[in-house]
């Protein structure tokens, strides 16, 4: 334990600005010699996709030569860099705190975003792999709002993101594609990515207003008994779909527009961030909290509950609505049987795992679970008994999950460390 | 003197039990009103009907010549009653200075997007309760306490975060039920102290349930006494004090403390 104490010292004055820099060299390493000399020369037959986790396990032979790899492409480079560029980092951060607080996150935003799309573009299964975890961030807050914030257990999520999947898809293919149902295309292609936005937003309008539908209930009803409603709402949603046949049925729906690339996943992902952080932190917010904590005491204090419940289930419903779209846009086909129970599941322990009532907790949740889900691909059968396994012990020590009731100061997060 | 708060003839059935029958009441500006009564007798019911909680089955109750019977109660605590609760109702996973943030509620105008986007509007609202309620911790004693949660603190404390969450929604008349309900000696004398300083700074019309003679005694100018849902009595303290009817329904089975 003292290596560990002692590494963390070492460690602890290097500003975000550094962990930036340390991780723009180690993948810059991996790019440049990635392929041709470092896992050439440990003997491994391709650069490993997520730090090497699903060759490990196919071939457990290669298990020293990967970890080689991630100890000689990853943690030194991001460990030596960080550390040693700290005397200019330091500074750096210094200057920037003194911008508004604004300008500097964009800044680490963009920096951080050109870092990942680098680190992805090695190859598209990596690519794919983000997508999906951003996407997973946004269903992981949105659902926070309602199970977290809100403090209802709504079992609803994937029947608000089918609903968003679907009207959006509905409207790209008909405005931008050549369709075999919806007809020729209304508008140019090229006007697609301009227009796609609105087209999200519809779909998230959509799902908001479905989630009505839970909502209501929810002002005379609580705990199991909602959980109940808002699971019949996901499998109305589910077998309304299967039942209409102009948008495919149980067969699915296909050939939407490519319209969601990285950068505009990445900029809704940051953008979801933003906002739910604004309204959690205000008053309007925190009454969401209040109602869950005792509506009685919140009525009294002249907060109006019935808006607030409606507010966090609207609200949450229209991020799963957004994530829905943009996650048919990245698959470019959708089908019923996607949103369904095994979604359920999983947006569930992205956010228990996570933990409750915290954006930082949901974001860790989301991208810890599906690199897990990932890296734990090739055990097959194996890895639904290592994932509910983890989350029971998630659960048993820390049962509000990983970090929960926290919220991030952007300015202390991003601001110089000082030397001790 | 025209009263703050008037309840004419209020009457309430649970199902076949009446609860609360042919009350009246009327608060005046400034005034400190006690509602005594054995344990069962309805006490907090009649709390429960004039702040919302339950629609009276008859009546009649105006603040400042305005009905507010059948309000939600949220809009009758926007309107000006503010409360505590016999048992500490306090948002376990809250701060001190949220608590008293999130009693400004029906102050803010700015609407949802505003809050989504954080503008302005939204910013300097916000910055306008947070320094009411920082001046509202001093005053109350409990600055110190400002980023804590309200599970950590003591009962007294506790307690005091409650007074000046109600006190932050500003009330007209403040309905306090029970407010020594467990406390000790020294708490209890502090708690008069406080309750009279609320009294003379916001000059805020209190309606008061309690079961210690000696604070009742001391505070109130005018006392009801409320037995089985009706008052058989009511006056100012020495009459209260001395009225045989009472003694015999309340004070003879119980210590005088």
């Amino acid at each position: 334990m003292k290596i560990v104490q002692s590494i963390k010292k070492f460690l602890s004055n290097i500003p975000v600005a550094g962990w930036l820099l340390g991780i723009l060299a180690a993948v810059l390493i991996e790019y440049f010699w990635g392929y041709d000399y470092i896992s050439d020369y440990l003997g491994l037959p391709k650069i490993p996709v997520l730090f090497g986790a699903i060759l490990m396990l196919k071939d457990p032979v290669m298990i020293p030569g990967v970890l080689a790899y991630d100890l000689v492409v990853y943690v030194l480079p991001v460990c030596i860099v960080g550390k040693a560029s700290a005397f200019f980092t330091n500074p750096l951060a210094g200057a920037m705190e003194k911008l508004p607080l604004w300008i500097s996150v964009l800044i680490h935003l963009c920096c951080f975003y050109g870092i990942l799309s680098l680190w992805a573009g090695i190859n598209d299964y990596r690519v794919l792999v983000v997508k999906l975890t951003l996407i997973s961030i946004i269903l992981t807050i949105s659902i926070n709002v309602i199970n977290g914030y809100q403090g209802e257990f709504s079992c609803s999520h994937p029947g608000f993101m089918a609903v968003g999947a679907y009207v959006s898809s509905v409207i790209t293919l008909f405005l931008f594609t050549n369709d075999k149902i919806f007809g020729a295309a209304l508008l140019p292609p090229a006007l697609g990515p301009w227009l796609f936005p609105f087209a999200l937003v519809i779909g998230g309008i959509a799902a908001a207003v479905a989630s009505l539908l839970v909502a209501i209930p929810s002002f005379r009803t609580r705990g199991d008994y909602l959980a109940i409603i808002s699971l019949a709402f996901m499998f109305i949603v589910k077998s309304a779909v299967e039942n209409i046949n102009v948008i495919g049925g149980a067969r699915g729906m296909g050939g939407q527009p490519d319209l969601a690339p990285l950068h505009v996943i990445f900029i809704w992902t940051m953008l979801c961030i933003w906002v739910v952080h604004n309204f959690v932190t205000s008053i309007m917010g925190k009454a969401l909290n209040a109602v869950r904590d005792d509506e009685a005491a919140s009525e009294s204090m002249t907060v109006k509950t019935r808006k607030t419940k409606m507010t966090a289930f609207m609200f949450g419903a229209f991020w799963a609505g957004i994530a829905g779209g943009l996650f048919a846009h990245v698959l470019t086909y959708i089908n019923p049987g996607m949103f369904s129970i095994n979604r359920l599941a999983e947006i569930l322990a992205m956010v228990y795992f996570g933990g409750l009532n915290s954006i930082v907790g949901s974001i860790v949740g989301a991208v810890s679970i599906n690199i897990l889900g990932e890296a734990l691909r090739p055990l097959e059968l194996f890895k639904w008994i290592i994932i509910p396994l983890i989350l029971i012990f998630v659960m048993i020590f820390r049962p509000y999950g990983l970090i929960s009731f926290k919220e991030i100061n952007a300015g202390k997060l991003l601001a110089a460390k000082k030397n001790k | 003197m025209t009263p703050l708060l008037h309840v004419d003839k209020m009457t309430h059935y649970f199902g076949g039990l009446r609860a609360v029958h042919n009350y009246n009441l009327s608060v005046g500006p400034n005034q400190i009103v006690g509602l005594i009564g054995p344990n069962g007798a309805g006490k907090t019911t009649v709390f429960n009907l004039i702040t919302g909680v339950y629609t009276p089955t008859e009546g009649r109750i105006t603040l400042e010549n305005e009905n507010i019977l059948g309000l939600e109660t949220n809009e009758i605590a926007a309107k000006g009653l503010g409360r505590t609760f016999q048992n500490l109702a306090l948002w376990r996973h809250m701060n001190v200075l949220d608590h008293i943030k999130m009693a400004h509620y029906s102050q803010l105008s700015y609407g949802l997007f505003d809050a989504f986007f954080n503008t302005g509007k939204c910013r300097k609202q916000e910055a306008k309760a947070e320094e009411n309620a920082y001046r509202l911790l001093e005053l109350f004693d409990i600055k110190r306490h400002a980023d804590q949660l309200v599970t950590s603190l003591s009962y007294g404390a506790q307690r005091r975060v409650e007074m000046a969450r109600a006190m932050a929604t500003n009330p007209k008349v403040l309905f306090l039920d029970e407010p020594t309900a467990g406390m000790t000696p020294d708490e209890l004398i502090q708690m008069i102290k406080i309750i009279r300083q609320v009294h003379q700074d916001f000059g805020v019309a209190i309606f008061l349930i309690e079961h210690r003679m000696k604070f009742v005694m001391e505070l109130c100018q005018h006392i009801q006494t409320l037995v089985f849902g009706e008052v058989i009595a009511e006056g100012p303290p020495e009459e209260i004090q001395n009225n045989p009817q009472v003694i015999e329904a309340y004070l003879g089975k119980e210590d005088l403390t």
